[in-house]
């Protein structure tokens, strides 16, 4: 069990570093992608999953996954849906701003133990921000992994993140990538409906095969339930869950779920390790 | 280049997977090579159900026409799906459009034939309703899910 020392520095840890945001990319409505420097130098160095807790000085803090790319660890990255108080006030702050930074926590996609395998990717809505740096981390490393397929939906055509992104990913010969939405009108000529719906299509091997899930919970109920009809153990299914982090070193207790703590044994976790306490409505 | 017979279609289509061969010969005497083009209609809301379609290539959308936002797409299908159960149930009339959004290639299967197949053969009318069940109760969860919103908007904060 991972506690805190003593000896260890409180910067980053407890104390938020001062970092200043170089740049601000909307890409929805409400949805916007924050690059963020450290005032004093230096890196943060990540691995693709993990998160961090964000603070806006005389607001409040909220943890936010990292979407940036884990080779560049001297710009943070997080993508932020302007949904409360905090992160409304996150995605009202303008370049040149300063927002308080600690982390980054948790547990990552399991991308090394996946090596050999072939890897699905399975992301809803803004689920797709925490699965930014795995998937980038496996196209640089391509040849260390079987077929991949990325699986992605979204509410409508108009709240997909990555746009632009997507269509660069589509447009490579050796990842299959599919995108749909739950809702479209005329204009669309992409698939409607549910994300589930794509997993029957799925062109992969799957005794050989790790899955990584990222979205909101029912969605993820759904998307391992289908992995499994397709032959998917849960033990080669990890989903990244979401809970109500404070403290996010597993002191505060806010993010219990069943034995675990969110913010230090996930937030990815292997689903058969949660899956008892996945539908218990009462953690 | 070897061309697959149209009980090899049937045979290999996951949506017949184990079927007795002696259904699958039944099937194929009900059922013949279709194609649509990109636009257009494979079948129109109150038109009379008198085909089902198992989608070869290709991609369709099931839509239905409002006069104030124009035709809503409801659902794609693709490569492997089934198009249309309303055949199997009286009025037998289309509840919804279905378009062919590219170029479209699929086996349709003639409903009267089968319809009269089904009730000479209960045992095989059995079989075909089991199947076409797990159809709509896959297409009636995902209905269910795409109601829920569930990347709607939920703070935690």
């Amino acid at each position: 069990m991972a506690m805190l020392q003593e000896s260890e520095p409180l910067e980053g840890t407890l104390l938020p570093e001062p970092f200043i945001v170089s740049k601000v990319r909307r890409e929805t409505r409400d949805t916007f992608t924050l690059e963020m420097e450290p005032l004093n130098g230096g890196e943060k160095h990540f691995t693709p999953g993990q998160f961090n807790m964000i603070y806006v000085y005389g607001v409040g803090e909220v943890p936010i996954s990292i979407s940036g790319d884990p080779v560049e660890p001297s710009i943070l990255k997080h993508t932020v849906r302007a949904v409360g108080t905090v992160t409304r006030a996150i995605t009202s702050v303008k370049r040149g701003g300063m927002l308080g930074v600690r982390g980054p926590f948790g547990s990552g996609w399991p991308l090394k133990e996946a090596e050999g395998y072939d890897v699905v990717v399975v992301a809803g809505g803004l689920g797709l921000a925490p699965l930014r740096p795995a998937i980038l981390h496996l196209l640089r490393n391509r040849e260390r992994y079987g077929r991949v397929a990325i699986l992605y939906g979204a509410r409508t055509p108009m709240d997909m993140l990555y746009k632009k992104e997507l269509e660069r990913w589509r447009a490579r010969f050796d990842i299959d990538l599919d995108v749909t939405v739950d809702h479209a009108t005329g204009g669309w000529k992409g698939n409607v409906g549910v994300v589930t719906t794509l997993i029957p299509g799925l062109k992969i091997d799957v005794p050989n095969t790790v899955a990584l899930v990222c979205g909101p919970e029912i969605m993820m109920r759904f998307t391992v339930r289908e992995l499994n009809k397709l032959g998917i153990p849960d033990e080669r299914i990890y989903i990244s869950m979401e809970r109500n982090m404070k403290c996010a070193v597993g002191f505060c207790g806010h993010c219990q779920f069943g034995p675990q703590f969110i913010c230090r044994d996930g937030p990815v976790f292997r689903y058969d390790v949660i899956r008892p306490f996945f539908q218990v409505r009462e953690v | 280049m070897s061309v697959q017979s149209m009980e090899d279609i049937i045979r290999e289509h996951s949506f017949f997977k184990g079927l007795q061969e002696r259904y699958v010969k039944l099937l194929a005497g009900c059922a013949s090579n279709v194609r649509f083009n990109a636009g257009e209609y494979i079948f129109k809301e109150g038109g009379r159900a008198d085909k089902f379609y198992l989608i070869k290539s290709g991609k369709v959308s099931i839509e239905i026409y409002s006069p104030e936002r124009g035709s809503i797409i409801i659902q794609t299908l693709g490569e492997g799906d089934v198009l249309g159960w309303s055949w199997l149930y009286p009025p037998y009339r289309w509840h919804f459009d279905a378009r062919a959004l590219e170029l479209t290639r699929a086996i349709a299967l003639d409903a009267e034939c089968l319809r009269r197949k089904c009730e000479e053969d209960k045992e095989f009318g059995y079989e075909l309703l089991k199947r076409f069940s797990q159809i709509i109760i896959q297409r009636l969860q995902s209905a269910r899910l795409q109601l829920l919103d569930v990347y709607g908007h939920a703070s935690r904060e």
